[in-house]
């Protein structure tokens, strides 16, 4: 390491197009030795699954059929091939996903040869363990959490992947990767471990566990343009398609069996694509024309609105809306 | 579509009123990174709780307590880009900074570049997080209000980022709107800093004159200042080289978890995955394997892909061998002619990040590389003064924030570089077993 030297503003940085040639050719030279900012985003989460799979007994990855699952699934392609995954795949399935989702995620699961496990909202409700909502707003979006700890409970599982990133909403900003849950699956944002350098630490006791967010630090721009560069299909409903949409709360809904209209709220046909996939109930659509992945990217980089913002009935309830939920063992 | 850009680190950290939201704000908007919904909830809390301006600060501050307190719990991450990296549609919405930041026909303009942000506060747990946010750091930017000059917390953020060995530090002279845009006071603010630097080992320091609130010199270089020459921080951000910082001679590759299939079609297949911490490797390249000492040759490097010609940090990849021996996670495949140090007693630097202090004779788990094993601190040689750099030869423990040089001694060998050398053969953590907590972060000087 070199001492200090005391650089003047006037000297420093010099001006890259007054390089000699001999300085050009250095820049050519070490270009061969650098990964654009997908491939470094692409290495880091390789590198936290396989921490996983070393680290935990019994690690499972969530899967909601969702474009962050989808690059979840081909980044553990990539982090294990051409062995198994050493671990199966579950779905939260609550019973209101849209079937285009449902159907992906089962084609995707055989095509890959993994294993899927479902657990199911519905059976919670039967069973008893939660209670359905009513009314026109009513959503199965909170019940999912219950279904979720749950399965983890009843298989056992130590260490569960998510597709979170922490653009995507102020509490997930604060979020470590390897995210500790207590035995009652809960989050304490003021007690997190520090997370140094590529170290993660994931020790923890008999019916505690993790959640891991491999792809925390990518934005949802990272997301498309991996889809496009690694050509990755995603449900039809991210690409634009005449659907029946009726209007509430300034975001348009898909008109649907699980959802009572209240008094003025017309269906009417729109041209919408989805930015998020949830719940039939409180996932909004947006007007789009989009049909290509190159169109949805550009369409993207041009919004002025987050995902979660225009497209997200379920984190508009309170302010701290998801860092409620994530408190009590949500995604 | 795969926009060649690469990424970089930034740490930052200060109190309220250095400016720094202003600056991390001024960043985002003026990158377009901010959306509309996020400013407006900024606006609608700011307006409630009576801010009287837009409080950017409440777009790192995202949980219940911090807005309902003021204050920063934690590492916040924030992220934005320029140029290509920004999407097909940005050139449209972004065309005055790409234009005027980083104009294409320049070479070595390979388009834009993707930043991640790592926000730590400035109150009472500042090193704890400081450090935490600087271990992944490529550059460090430190704010100084030109109107106080170097403060106790310029100092300590200068010494965490040499001491974390940030290869890159700016030091950002703020609020020279307030001090008439005068060189004289700039001047003497670099003078004062670097004569208090020459003690730290900080390699590449840039300083540059801004107004993080009137925008000089932050994204575009501004008239107010003519005596300036130098480039704007978002220039500087976007053009300094970090593809240099990692060493590209010897090769550092810590087994992380090994492939068997067992299935038919790869029966015999045997492949050692992780990721490349040093050097570069080729199929045919002499290797040892590490503790055992074995020498073998690469005979491929996997990828979901297909085999590679090359791998160097920090790709993730998995390496066949040519003979057949038995390695397992925690092994590390290495230069053959330039080997790590393979020992059981280490001098470190610590910084401690517990509430139960570090005494000589505690006993730890200590996290290193792909590798983990029981640890000893055998004696604590001296604490260090984070503010004045002196040094504590009678302390008797570190507690919470507290830095020291320590020596330590394992239940297995690990493979280990000075950190000062690698910052990912040279770092470890310390973990409590009773808690299991992540109680301390090391540096490595030295291992026999």
């Amino acid at each position: 390491m070199r001492p200090l030297k005391p650089l003047r503003s006037t000297t420093l940085s010099i001006p890259k197009a007054t390089l000699s040639p001999e300085a050009e050719t250095e820049v050519t030279t070490r270009a061969k030795y650098e990964l654009s900012h997908l491939q470094t985003l692409e290495a880091e989460s390789i590198y936290i699954m396989r921490e996983v799979a070393a680290q935990f007994e019994r690690p499972v990855l969530l899967f909601s059929g969702g474009k962050d699952s989808i690059v979840l699934m081909r980044l553990a392609q990539k982090a294990f091939r051409p062995g198994r995954f050493p671990f199966p795949v579950m779905h939260v399935d609550t019973g209101h996903n849209f079937p285009e989702v449902i159907e992906f995620r089962d084609r995707l699961v055989e095509q890959l040869d993994e294993r899927l496990i479902v657990a199911s909202v519905q059976e919670s409700i039967d069973n008893g363990r939660v209670r359905e909502e009513t009314g026109p707003r009513a959503s199965r979006n909170r019940l999912q959490t219950v279904t979720l700890l749950d399965a983890i409970a009843e298989h056992g599982f130590d260490a569960a992947f998510g597709g979170a990133r922490r653009d995507e909403e102020r509490a997930r900003a604060k979020e470590r990767v390897f995210s500790f849950r207590d035995d009652f699956g809960q989050w304490d944002p003021k007690n997190q471990r520090p997370e140094l350098w590529s170290l993660y630490n994931g020790r923890i006791r008999k019916g505690e566990h993790v959640r891991v967010f491999p792809i925390s630090n990518w934005t949802e721009m990272d997301v498309w343009q991996y889809i496009a560069q690694e050509q990755l299909e995603v449900p039809s409903i991210y690409y634009a398609h005449s659907r029946q949409v009726f209007e509430r709360d300034n975001m348009l809904y898909a008109l649907n069996e699980h959802v009572e209209l209240m008094d003025g709220e017309v269906p009417f046909e729109a041209s919408v694509r989805y930015r998020t996939v949830g719940d039939m109930t409180c996932t909004g659509a947006v007007r789009s024309s989009a049909l290509t992945l190159a169109e949805v990217v550009a369409e993207i980089a041009a919004t002025r609105i987050t995902e979660r913002g225009e497209t997200r009935a379920d984190d508009r309830v309170t302010e701290a809306a998801m860092e409620d939920r994530k408190r009590e063992g949500y995604f | 579509m795969a926009a060649v850009s690469e990424l970089l680190r930034i740490a930052t950290a200060g109190s309220v009123d250095d400016g720094k939201s202003t600056l991390i704000g001024r960043l985002l908007h003026d990158t377009k990174s901010i959306l509309e919904d996020q400013l407006e909830h900024v606006a609608q809390t700011s307006e409630r709780r009576g801010d009287g301006y837009l409080n950017l600060a409440l777009l790192t501050d995202g949980l219940r307590a911090e807005r309902e307190q003021g204050i920063t719990i934690d590492v916040a991450y924030r992220y934005f880009q320029t140029g290509a990296a920004a999407g097909a549609g940005a050139a449209a919405t972004n065309g005055g900074t790409a234009a005027t930041v980083a104009a294409p026909e320049q070479p070595g303009f390979r388009g834009g570049r993707k930043f991640i942000i790592a926000d730590t506060p400035g109150h009472e747990q500042y090193t704890r997080n400081m450090v935490t946010g600087a271990s992944t750091a490529d550059l460090s930017i430190v704010l100084i209000d030109a109107r106080h000059g170097v403060s106790e917390q310029t100092r300590r953020h200068a010494f965490i980022a040499s001491l974390l060995r940030i290869p890159h530090l700016v030091v950002a002279i703020n609020k020279m709107d307030l001090v008439d845009y005068s060189q004289e006071i700039f001047d003497a603010i670099v003078a004062d800093f670097t004569d208090w630097a020459t003690r730290l080992q900080l390699s590449d320091v840039v300083f540059i004159p801004i107004s993080a609130l009137k925008g000089d010199n932050v994204v575009e270089r501004m008239d107010n200042m003519p005596w300036y020459q130098g480039p704007s921080l978002l220039y500087h951000l976007e053009h300094v080289v970090i593809a240099t910082d990692r060493d590209m001679n010897d090769v550092r590759f810590p087994v992380q978890w090994v492939i068997r299939p067992m299935r038919d079609e790869h029966h015999d297949y045997r492949g050692y995955a992780g990721q490349m911490a040093a050097g570069v490797i080729r199929p045919g390249s002499e290797v040892v394997v590490l503790p055992s000492g074995r020498k073998t040759k690469i005979m491929a490097i996997d990828s979901y892909e297909g085999e590679l010609d090359v791998a160097f940090p920090t790709m993730s990849v998995t390496l066949r061998l040519e003979d057949d021996i038995d390695i397992s996670r925690g092994d590390m495949i290495v230069d053959a002619e330039e080997a790590p140090t393979v020992a059981r007693e280490f001098e470190a630097m610590v910084c401690w990040m517990s509430e139960q202090p570090m005494r000589p004779g505690g006993r730890y788990v200590i996290h290193h590389t792909t590798r983990s094993a029981k640890a000893i601190i055998d004696r604590l040689e001296y604490r260090v003064d984070v503010n004045s750099l002196e040094r504590d030869g009678e302390a008797g423990e570190l507690g919470l924030n507290e830095i020291g040089r320590v020596r330590l001694r394992t239940s297995t060998p690990l493979v280990v570089d000075p950190y000062s050398r690698n910052r990912t053969t040279g770092s470890f953590i310390l973990i409590d077993e009773s808690t299991n907590d992540t109680v301390g972060a090391g540096m490595i000087r030295s291992g026999r």
